[in-house]
């Protein structure tokens, strides 16, 4: 072994650290000031070959030891496992620890017992221009006598993209065409119900909270499905003229999936102090894409490209909240043929 | 002393006579004798940053053992089940049988908990553990010919165990798998022109998917992401073996020799210490640290979200550029919308930066002109110009990173997230140029300088005199001038071309 590195004397170390920090700061400030050629590279022919046999007893003795604990603890796992204490954290520490003194065993080994070796190997260049040479006139010498050589080449290439077609067809049948993509189950008339089912009435509908609705007799995991449901006082109420019909009673729905990466909007901002706070938004978790619900679901803040997809609504005489029509957009993230809303 | 020893006598004891004969059994049989003999002396230089490669190996072998235990127990399967396990918050929910089969691994399965979780450490250390090494390779220079198809073999494996790592904790479709794959669906749907066909065709129909979804990426994650993994970590070591392992300059070190410790005894020993040590770090952190508690989430409907979901730290840096992203979308054409905005950070942000490290050895070999084979390892500092662009570039993907945290920042330091937003908008530009242009002056600094950031001796050992006086006598505690005569090891700045 090479004589320890003075440097790295124990007495020495907070000094160091400290100096290398004073050395760090240098460093940067000198970076600003000057600059000085840099030493030469170092030489290296000298031979660092040697080997150590360490005949350490009480190394071994140490190795053992943890060996044996390490074995206590697997067998402890075992232990623990058939007397049906299966606590996560008894089993963890068990195995870990049994783990941890094999670990700890066999470095020990590795550096106190067995021989300390630096060996030196010459490394090949890989390169043997004369094979390369050779590899290449065996592969060429193995055509020779062929005369149409292009036709074959040709033929083997089309019999190449023959298979290849054959063999990526299956991939058709993996996925159904595109029918359906713009589709919901949103018609006019469909009531509004919740996550458990029950319909939802106008009256049900508080300012200030927002709620989920699904279409009743549909697949509620569609990814159509989710609507975002609030009701605005007149004062935030700004919806392009063609839309004035939309909410009644100042109750608005909205697509739940935001236009941006198809989350499900979860976040309702409301102003609680009017003076300064801004108006009501719908904000999705993933992106924070930010939606002004009393502007036709325009976009005021994130990545969103489109604005929320807004669906009319409707009160019939008994109360309950339905659906006044469809979609005029696509729901969900934007895609090549996406059909996008006005606003 | 030289490297040859005397060869033992063969007359030894019984059960040496014994174990020389089962070698030779299997050498009549095998004939391995030269190869084993050659893997033996195999040497390895030893340097700590030579060690996260093993870690990751060690990792995947540590994701095999427990991944084939889940295996067994998990459902492939988007059926409705209504739940009746132990934990009472979800008794009477309706999920799908894949959740509910890792809610069973979770809290029936004995030991379940402790593999799920100690997988889901180790897909977590694996990732990291594959990026500090690719940051090693690329300061130290170890990418330049004849690693550089090792490079490129080794970014494979990142971008393949970013996507197993996505893949893995999507197959549990809990509530933040299914946020998490909303948004890839999204990202695959915002690719130009063929963007919804490969959608339809990954889910099996438009979002959430058809029923066979579950199964299709339950086949990746268990067979075609791991095979391709075994296969590249076989070539990639087969490679770094043919090549023989690439050193830090010093003493006896040259480009044509490989200097450090054969394979047995103790370098076998040492590493497989640390497979061992791998082993136990992830299984303690499997017991005794919670890591994602999909019983929280509950199952996922796509009509619901978690507020503060954030994703397995390796996907942070695609939110953080989906988030930074200004809403652009389009341009619009004809009806068609050429870049919806998802592709931009969940596309072509991923695609730059693998893209650029991908080309980068062939990009260095053409500024610097350097065609030369290497095998002795630079210093960062030796190299200013890379070292300083690997930097900026590692900000600029931290920052982006970084910024994928924002809502957490807002939430505990009320920061405003807008703010942060429109700051890190343009900061993100700034900031790697600041950093290019710092790390290339810490550089050149350290290079004068000569002394190690960390560990140099700055002192003087001053003596003084019976008139008063002060006279320096050492420099070093190894007396004077030996700490400037120590010559940096590493390649000479003065032979750096632009690099």
């Amino acid at each position: 072994m090479s004589p320890p590195d003075p440097r790295r004397d124990g007495r020495l170390r907070a000094i160091s650290a400290l100096a290398g920090r004073l050395l760090a700061f240098r460093a940067l400030r000198e970076a600003l000031l000057s600059r000085t050629p840099p030493p030469p590279p170092p030489e290296g022919s000298e031979d660092p070959s040697e080997r150590e046999v360490p005949a350490n007893r009480r190394a071994e003795t140490g190795v053992a030891v943890l060996l044996v604990l390490a074995a206590l603890c697997g067998f402890g796992f075992t232990a623990a496992y058939a007397a049906d204490w299966h606590d996560t954290q008894v089993l963890g520490a068990t195995l870990g620890v049994c783990l941890a003194l094999i670990a700890v065993a066999l470095v020990l080994a590795g550096k106190l017992v067995v021989p300390q070796e630096t060996h030196v190997e010459e490394r090949g260049l890989l390169l043997k221009e004369d094979e390369v040479e050779e590899v290449a006139d065996i592969l060429e010498e193995g055509g020779e006598g062929i005369s149409r050589r292009a036709l074959l080449t040709g033929a083997a290439g089309l019999a190449g993209a023959g298979l290849l077609t054959a063999a990526a067809t299956p991939l058709a049948s993996l996925g159904p065409n595109l029918d359906g993509i713009h589709s919901t189950a949103w018609r006019r008339g469909v009531r509004l119900v919740d996550d458990k089912g029950s319909p939802y009435r106008a009256q049900d509908i508080e300012a200030g909270t927002f709620y989920t609705a699904l279409p009743e007799h549909a697949d509620p995991d569609a990814f159509g499905s989710g609507l975002i449901v609030v009701r605005l006082d007149a004062k935030y109420l700004h919806l392009p003229a063609a839309r004035r019909g939309w909410a009644p009673d100042g109750i608005l729905a909205y697509s739940k999936i935001c236009p941006h990466a198809g989350c499900a909007i979860s976040l309702y901002r409301y102003p609680t102090y009017q003076a300064t706070s801004v108006g009501p938004a719908f904000t999705c978790p993933c992106h924070y894409s930010t939606f002004l619900p009393g502007e036709g679901g325009r976009v005021v803040f994130g990545p969103a490209g489109r604005a929320l997809p807004q669906l009319p609504l409707m009160v019939d005489g008994e109360g309950w909240l339905r659906a006044a029509g469809e979609f005029r957009e696509d729901i969900g993230p934007s895609w090549w043929s996406v059909h996008r809303g006005q606003s | 002393m030289s490297a040859t020893r005397p060869r033992r006598s063969r007359s030894g004891s019984y059960a040496d006579r014994r174990f020389r004969l089962t070698l030779r059994r299997a050498e009549e049989r095998a004939g391995a004798s030269g190869g084993i003999k050659w893997f033996l002396r195999y040497v390895f230089p030893d340097h700590w940053s030579f060690l996260l490669g093993e870690i990751a190996l060690y990792s995947f072998i540590t994701l095999v053992a427990t991944g084939i235990y889940l295996t067994v127990y998990y459902v492939p399967s988007d059926t409705q089940v209504i739940y009746h396990g132990p934990y009472v918050l979800l008794q009477g929910e309706q999920m799908s049988e894949a959740y509910s089969s890792v809610l069973h691994i979770s809290f029936d399965v004995p030991a379940g908990l402790l593999i799920r979780q100690t997988h889901h450490w180790a897909a977590n250390v694996f990732i990291a553990a594959i990026v500090l090494h690719v940051m090693r390779v690329f300061f130290t220079g170890a990418f330049r010919k004849p690693r550089d198809l090792n490079w490129m073999i080794g970014l494979t494996m990142l971008m393949l165990a970013v996507l197993e790592g996505f893949a893995g904790y999507s197959l549990v479709d809990d509530l933040l798998s299914g946020m998490g794959l909303a948004i890839a669906y999204a990202v695959v749907l915002s690719i130009p022109f063929i963007g919804a066909q490969l959608g339809y065709l990954i889910w099996g129909g438009p979002f959430p998917g058809s029923g066979e979804f579950f199964a299709r990426l339950e086949i990746v994650h268990v067979l075609l992401i791991p095979a391709a993994l075994a296969i590249l970590i076989t070539l990639h070591l087969a490679m770094i073996m043919r090549q023989h392992h690439s050193q830090f300059p010093g003493k006896g070190r040259r480009e044509r020799n490989v200097v450090g410790t054969p394979t047995w005894p103790a370098y076998a020993l040492r590493s497989l210490g640390l497979l061992f040590a791998v082993g136990a770090v992830l299984i303690l952190a499997g017991g005794l640290i919670q890591i994602n508690p999909i019983w929280q989430w509950g199952p996922y409907h796509t009509y619901l979200s978690e507020n503060g979901a954030q994703p397995d730290w390796y996907i942070g840096w695609l939110i953080g550029a989906l988030r930074l992203m200004p809403n652009w979308e389009g341009p619009v054409i004809g009806g068609h919308t050429l870049f919806p905005n998802p592709f931009w950070g969940g596309a072509f942000f991923p695609l730059i930066v693998f893209g650029f490290m991908y080309a980068w050895p062939a990009i260095e070999r053409r500024i610097t002109g350097d065609y030369r084979r290497h095998d002795l390892l630079d210093r960062p500092r030796d190299r200013p110009t890379r070292t300083a662009f690997g930097a900026a570039f590692m900000s600029w993907v931290v920052i982006i990173f970084a910024v994928g945290a924002t809502d957490r920042i807002f939430f505990q330091l009320y920061i405003s997230y807008e703010q942060q937003i429109h700051f890190w908008r343009v900061g993100v530009w700034v900031l790697p140029v600041i950093v290019f242009f710092l790390v290339r002056s810490i550089c050149r600094s350290l290079q004068r300088s000569g002394g190690h950031p960390l560990r140099a001796w700055e002192g003087e050992v001053l003596v003084r005199s019976p008139d008063g006086g002060f006279e320096s006598v050492a420099d070093s505690p190894e007396g004077r001038g030996s700490a400037l005569a120590e010559p940096p090891s590493g390649t000479a700045p003065g032979q750096e071309s632009n690099l």
